[in-house]
């Protein structure tokens, strides 16, 4: 316990008392000496029947995957009503996050609001102040869209330095999912609304915080998605269930769950959400508001913290995650000693606009000791900062928009972590 | 329209050339003896022209049909939309799907209640500073402090003037908050926490008049009314500007990376502050990084890689083996209905207060084996007077007690501390005394 770098990971432990447990010497497959029971010898699932269909009429995960689950860092906050926890992005691949490991933040809590009792008003500068039912959200015209969803804070800790040791906690206020939904100049125009471009739209939810925001009339006739469903079914109680509001590329404070009320007014609202909170100070203590968008960002998700290399020198698969709510990621760098020299990186497959997008570095690793990073670049040609880069800009003030370049210090037993570099 | 290559116009592209040459030879001046040959030279050439011409009129006439050939299969693979993309945005329509009704006036009475900067939305009404402190004591002190200085993790409202500018700046509702309206607002909708849009406007008034008194913004004489509302400014009214990363950062951040050699050696500055384990049951618990101090036995980078390979100390910890408990089967007996009823009460006391395994002191006491157990007893809370009294004189939680209490707390335990205004239901009563005796001893 004296260093940290000498903590084998709970994953590489469980890892290795499964394989204790089945008679076999812990190991690589390639160190196997004799002939493997678990091939040689009938193994109960080979011959005992399993569990019949509707054992679990909504699947869960397997009880091996038990530990892939959201975490919250309790003292972060005052109280988890008020607070949030992370997706555990260390331990997923591809780009569609399941809604049952997306991370949740609440202002106050996670409300139970049926479809029957769901009443979404439009109302301020339109010709017909508008009351809809679930029912009638179900009747306009609908799309669907891959969106990543990032709260503000994400990586915030950071700022500070190398803080909290995992990618979870690091960059796990973010998810992505395939939304279905009415976009928002629909509901606006069926109740004749002034769209005029000085014009904004002010949101707000059902819940106990009502949280408020303002969206300038230009981003709510653009993509902005008047969402019902997340990944194909139902959106998950603790994202807005029934409706939330999708507002690709901005920050996650301004997809409101349990949306209930759409105003459209003749300027912002100034609520605390857009004035107390998500707002960042400067040096010379000014303050900047209305960052609403996310920009470029990357991390290598595994090797990370909490996904140590376990199989030693060899084919050795770099994975991270990309993002930008200005478009598309249109390329990813990476480098293994600390950004002296870059990669480019093999994209998963072409980014979605506004979406994560999946890239790998497929190497040979020799054993020795690496300086992990990922650099991402979005289709307006901006790059992905380092944290020098963004201190040199906006001081050591900020809590919100830290998209810096993050670090992972690998030693040469394949054991990450979070580390910041010169 | 046509994108499909044309295999004729290389060939008038030729025509055109031989045109212009001949059209130059005819038009040049010559010494005499050549001048003969030049005008022969020319008649022949004029000759190539007239023919070419006719030639040209030929190519012309395929370019032209070829183009309609195009055309016409440009417009049918059009009319095929099969071999297009069918993916479409959603429908619009000129008119209204006709969907949702008509808002009724006392709907968006109750809904839109939001205040803009200007104090449109507020509605009538006054405090003053000295109401204020009452209902701020009542309703907001048991997170905000009496004082709006903050307990434990809540928000500090008061305070903070001049620190924006330093190193971790507190930012306060009197330091940082630019609009008046927007602490209106937020306090009318959204406060007290748990008990959300139960001020009445006049409450509102004193309670916000109160947090600038206590931001010595105003004196102790001070009310706040929808009449003198809009004349307040506040401290930081100046102290925003509008995103301006566009010219801050993205033309300097949009250049070609550099790939090699971008540095010259590279150190680690620093290391993880917290380690974070992941037990079973969910959460982390986060231990301080005794090894964030170790720096020198960590390698440098440069374009050869490593410096070496770092020193580490075989400690061989692991991690006991830890089995996520096994979950108890709930009890199905006749209370397990009433134990279900009283967990969704509950909901609205779990802004301050925690039951259950693991449950700690938040802004209420944790509330295990509360049933038989001494008033305001439990270790390390911050009990008001009327608590302390009543465990001196050793009362105790019964079913009774309890009772009286969420009904009318305030009533009940004078000068609690607690904000919440009670249960009003008797069922609600019963089920959440239910709810909570199945946290008792041995449950």
């Amino acid at each position: 316990m004296s260093d940290a770098l000498s903590r084998p990971s709970r994953r590489a432990f469980l890892k290795g008392s499964a394989a204790m447990a089945a008679g076999t010497v812990a190991g690589a497959a390639a160190a196997q000496s004799g002939p493997d029971p678990l091939i040689t010898e009938l193994q109960d699932w080979a011959s005992y029947t399993g569990a019949g269909v509707d054992e679990t009429p909504y699947g869960m995960p397997i009880s091996f995957e038990s530990h892939v689950v959201r975490r919250n860092v309790e003292w972060l906050t005052a109280s988890p009503i008020s607070s949030i926890n992370f997706t555990p992005i260390h331990a997923l691949e591809g780009t569609i996050t399941p809604q049952g490991c997306a991370f949740e933040r609440h202002h106050s809590g996670a409300i139970e609001l049926s479809k029957q009792d769901y009443r979404l008003m439009i109302n301020g500068l339109v010709d017909r102040p508008l009351v809809f039912t679930y029912a009638d959200i179900e009747r306009f015209p609908r799309e669907n869209h891959v969106y990543f969803c990032e709260c503000a804070a994400n990586t915030g800790m950071e700022w500070a330095g190398a803080q909290l040791n995992g990618a979870q906690f690091t960059h796990g206020m973010i998810h992505n999912m395939e939304y279905t939904g009415v976009p928002l100049r629909t509901l606006l125009k069926e109740a004749g609304a002034d769209i005029s471009a000085d014009k904004w739209v002010y949101v707000e939810g059902a819940d106990a915080s009502s949280n408020g925001r303002s969206i300038p009339m230009e981003k709510a006739l653009d993509d902005v998605l008047v969402a019902f469903k997340a990944n194909g079914e139902a959106l998950r109680m603790e994202h807005g269930y029934p409706v939330r509001l999708v507002v690709p590329g901005w920050e996650g404070n301004m997809w409101v769950k349990w949306l209930r009320r759409i105003e459209v007014v003749d300027g912002p609202v100034e609520s605390r959400e857009e004035t107390s909170k998500y707002t960042d100070v400067y040096e010379d203590g000014t303050a900047r508001k209305w960052t609403w968008v996310m920009d470029a960002k990357s991390v290598i998700t595994s090797p990370s913290p909490q996904m140590p290399i376990t199989h030693g020198k060899g084919p050795l698969v770099i994975s991270g995650l990309a993002w930008s709510g200005h478009g598309q990621i249109t390329r990813v760098d990476v480098s293994r000693d600390g950004g002296i020299t870059w990669e480019t990186a093999r994209l998963g497959k072409q980014g979605d606009t506004k979406a994560l997008t999946r890239f790998y570095l497929d190497v040979d690793w020799d054993g020795a000791p690496m300086l992990l990073q990922s650099r991402a670049m979005d289709e307006t040609g901006y790059v992905q900062p380092t944290k020098a880069q963004l201190r040199d800009s906006r001081g050591e003030n900020s809590v919100y928009h830290n998209n810096c370049i993050q670090t992972w210090y690998v030693n040469e037993q394949g054991i990450a972590e979070n580390v910041e570099v010169s | 329209m046509s994108k499909s290559p044309n295999p004729l116009w290389p060939a008038l592209g030729v025509t055109g050339i031989v045109l212009g040459a001949a059209y130059g030879l005819s038009t040049r001046g010559y010494k005499a003896q050549e001048a003969d040959m030049a005008l022969a030279q020319a008649q022949a050439a004029e000759a190539r022209v007239v023919e070419q011409a006719a030639a040209n009129e030929g190519l012309q006439a395929q370019i032209a049909a070829v183009q309609e050939e195009a055309r016409a299969r440009v417009a049918e693979l059009e009319a095929r939309p099969v071999a297009l993309s069918l993916t479409a945005p959603a429908p619009e329509r000129d008119g209204a799907f006709g969907l949702g009704r008509a808002a009724h006036a006392e709907e968006l009475a109750a809904w839109d209640v939001d205040v803009l900067p200007d104090g449109r939305g507020l509605p009538e009404g006054a405090g003053d500073v000295f109401t204020g402190e009452e209902v701020f004591a009542a309703k907001c002190a048991s997170c905000h402090g009496d004082f709006a200085e903050g307990v434990d993790n809540w928000p500090v409202l008061a305070g903070g003037f001049d620190t924006l500018a330093d190193k971790d700046p507190v930012k306060t509702v009197g330091s940082y908050w630019p609009y008046l309206s927007t602490v209106w607002d937020y306090v009318h909708r959204s406060m007290p926490f748990g008990e959300a849009g139960t001020l009445t406007a006049d409450e509102t008034y004193a309670i916000v008049a109160y947090i600038l008194y206590s931001n010595d913004l105003v004196d102790d004489e001070f009310e706040l009314s929808s009449e003198n509302f809009a004349e307040f400014e506040m401290y930081n009214k100046d102290g925003f500007v509008i995103d301006d990363r566009p010219d801050r950062e993205y033309a300097d951040w949009s250049a070609e990376p550099c790939m090699e050699n971008c540095k010259d050696e590279v150190k680690i500055t620093m290391r993880s502050v917290f380690l974070v384990s992941e037990p079973p049951e969910g959460g982390t618990e986060s231990v301080m990084n005794h090894a964030r101090d170790q720096l020198d036995s960590l390698p440098s980078f440069t374009a050869d890689g490593p410096s070496h390979v770092a020193a580490v100390t075989q400690a061989a910890a692991t991690t006991p083996a830890v089995q996520p408990a096994a979950v108890e089967a709930p009890e199905e007996d006749a209370g397990a209905e009433l134990v279900a009823a009283g967990e969704k009460v509950f909901k609205k006391c779990k802004a301050c207060h925690q039951v259950g395994q693991g449950a700690k002191n938040k802004s209420g006491p944790q509330l295990n084996n509360l049933i038989g157990r001494t008033i305001g007893s439990v270790d390390g809370f911050k009990y008001s007077n009327v608590f302390k009294a009543a465990m001196e004189e050793g009362r105790v939680w019964d079913e009774a007690s309890l009772a009286a209490f969420l009904a009318k707390p305030k009533e009940y335990m004078k000068g609690t501390k607690m904000s919440f205004s009670g249960l009003k239901k008797e069922a609600d009563i019963e089920a959440i005394t239910a709810y909570l005796a199945s946290f008792g001893e041995g449950s």
